[in-house]
């Protein structure tokens, strides 16, 4: 079993959960809460990767962070290499491929909490974002969770975005969903085999884990 | 409109389901923003459409209480009450917080509120601060959610029908705690409601709403005998409204003084001697004598003169005046065989079964 692939990969979905967190939830809440009539093609665009194949997605990530643009050429100036091939290339483009999964639930949690609340919270003179803090978070917890896990899982089997973006380095880029492919390509089925069936134990127990909590946390009878 | 309120007492906005009552609630609260005008409270504009001005809701002190229960469930009851008084006690150190229950503390806000435990103490809900917000009866929630809205000192308490939601004797109990309260305080408050009962027992200035305008202010005894049109009368409902006091109470029957006269008044509810309230009275069920002897089984006969005869189709409304203004609606047909005219002497009778108090609260 390819070791160096699997804590690549824990590395790189953990890293990208935590970028979307910190993302995720000013965006989440600004499309909530904003007053724009054009917040949908914001909506639109984060759901992007829900259904463009991950290659068009990489193609346009790997042009994106490459020497083609400003961008790129800035940070190779600034880091002494391109950002194609690299760890952090790939985490650009596993935040870009997973934000669906993590905007989503959490948009749709802060959009239930009920809207009484907030206005009760303003009356008694918390701010905007003091009445987000202490009430929208605290009531999100189940969103918040769910868009951590599926995140963190969603990235952990990516292969079309990193295939294209990272290429396959060993310990820098090569993921465990390719050193999977790999192992097929070298028809090696055993590690193959073995290897999958990680990823399949590790994800089920991840979602099952999560879908448990979600029943029992926050979910006692309301009078 | 503009309508004086004294520090303690309140103003109800009354009128039908769609009125605007809501609408105008939020509109003070800064919920809503109107599309034009002014809003003003004190030497306060809150919004102003020409001058540009807009406070937000957190700008204005203010006290909001929902027809439900709005408590924040993730907290507790004291975490609840305490929401709003935070931001008001700077110098205190936030653990500070969390210690005492009970204990009388300077948590004044800056019109020298209340400490916050003695608010929920006379809410009743200082016994249970540590419970969870969502394990609240809808009595105890909407008591928590008056606290909360109590808490901060605000300077105008909003009340969106309140007691609507909730069974009559807890209604009942919390009105009047809720109007002691208030009256202790010194807050202001402005309370939306359809129910007439509540507008009586609540109120001291009433604004009747119809479509969205404003069709009367005054005095709540006044808004209900004196409905400024018929649309006014027709939300309000045709009754006379009188300010009494309940000066005796014996054998299931009430003595009630109402100006100079006295009415005997069934006892429905339970009303001690000493009680405010208002009589309520239908013209329908006020019929007029002229002979004094007559046997009959009204337990009132009040010495009237009529005031004023007016023909509304078949019935004649005849304005009486025994003391207080009552109405009598009666047929042409008994207008003419006792020959009535404005001036003449005659003898109001009312059942005592046809009186209705509404207590204040």
């Amino acid at each position: 079993m390819d070791w160096t692939a699997l804590w690549l990969s824990v590395r790189l979905a953990t890293a990208t959960t935590a970028v979307l967190l910190a993302l995720g939830i000013p965006l989440a809440y600004w499309i909530v809460f904003s007053p724009r009539r054009w917040k949908f093609l914001v909506e639109a665009i984060v759901a992007l990767p829900l259904v463009l194949p991950p290659t068009v997605l990489g193609f346009y990530v790997l042009i994106a962070i490459g020497p083609l643009t400003p961008v790129g050429r800035a940070y190779a100036r600034m880091a002494g290499h391109g950002l194609p091939f690299t760890f952090e290339g790939l985490l650009i483009a596993s935040v870009l491929y997973s934000m669906p999964f993590a905007v989503q639930p959490f948009s749709a949690e802060f959009a239930s909490v009920d809207r009484r609340l907030l206005e009760a919270s303003w009356s008694l003179g918390a701010s905007r974002l003091a009445t987000f803090a202490r009430i929208v978070l605290p009531l999100s917890i189940r969103g918040l969770v769910t868009g951590i896990v599926l995140s963190f899982a969603h990235t952990l089997g990516e292969f079309g975005v990193v295939l294209m973006v990272g290429g396959n380095l060993p310990g820098v880029t090569r993921t465990v969903s390719i050193s999977i492919y790999d192992a097929v390509q070298a028809l090696d089925y055993e590690s193959a085999s073995r290897t999958s069936l990680l990823l399949l134990l590790v994800s089920f127990a991840i979602l099952a884990s999560t879908y448990s909590l979600q029943r029992s946390v926050w979910t006692k009878p309301r009078h | 409109m503009t309508v004086d309120v004294a520090p303690g007492s309140v103003l109800v906005l009354f009128g039908p389901s769609g009125a605007g009552k809501t609408t105008v609630l939020r509109q003070i609260a800064g919920l809503d923003r109107p599309d034009a005008g002014i809003i003003c409270f004190g030497d306060h504009t809150w919004f102003d459409s020409a001058a540009g001005i807009w406070q937000p809701p957190q700008h204005r002190r203010i006290g909001l209480v929902f027809q439900e229960p709005t408590l924040f469930p993730h907290l507790s009851v004291e975490q609840n009450i305490r929401y709003g008084v935070r931001g008001q006690t700077t110098v205190r150190p936030r653990s500070d917080h969390r210690q005492t229950t009970g204990r009388p503390r300077a948590d004044h806000g800056q019109t020298g509120a209340r400490p916050v435990s003695e608010i929920a103490r006379m809410l009743g809900v200082d016994q249970i601060g540590k419970r969870s917000a969502r394990e609240l009866s809808g009595g105890e929630a909407q008591r928590v959610a008056l606290a909360r809205a109590l808490a901060p000192g605000p300077q105008l308490l909003l009340l969106d029908e309140p007691f609507a939601a909730l069974d009559a004797p807890t209604r009942t109990r919390l009105r009047r705690d809720v109007r002691a309260l208030l009256h202790r305080l010194g807050t202001r408050a402005v309370l939306v409601t359809h129910d007439r009962t509540e507008a009586m027992s609540m109120g001291d200035v009433m604004a009747v709403m119809i479509d969205g305008h404003v069709r009367q202010v005054g005095p709540i005894a006044e808004a209900f005998s004196h409905p400024s049109d018929a649309a006014v009368a027709a939300s309000l409902g045709v009754e006379a409204v009188l300010p009494a006091r309940v000066t005796a109470s014996s054998g299931g029957l009430l003595t009630v003084a109402v100006a100079r006269a006295e009415l005997h008044v069934a006892e429905r509810e339970p009303t001690p001697p000493g009680s405010d309230v208002y009589a309520c009275i239908r013209a329908e069920d006020v019929t007029i004598e002229t002979s004094s002897h007559a046997r009959a089984s009204a337990r009132n006969r009040l010495p009237a003169r009529v005031v004023a005869i007016a023909h509304e189709g078949p019935i004649d409304r005849v304005t009486l005046d025994c003391g207080f203004p009552l109405d009598a609606l009666i047929t042409r047909q008994s207008r003419e065989e006792l020959s009535l005219t404005p001036g003449a002497e005659v003898i109001a009778a009312i059942k005592a079964t046809s009186v209705h108090l509404v207590p204040r609260a």
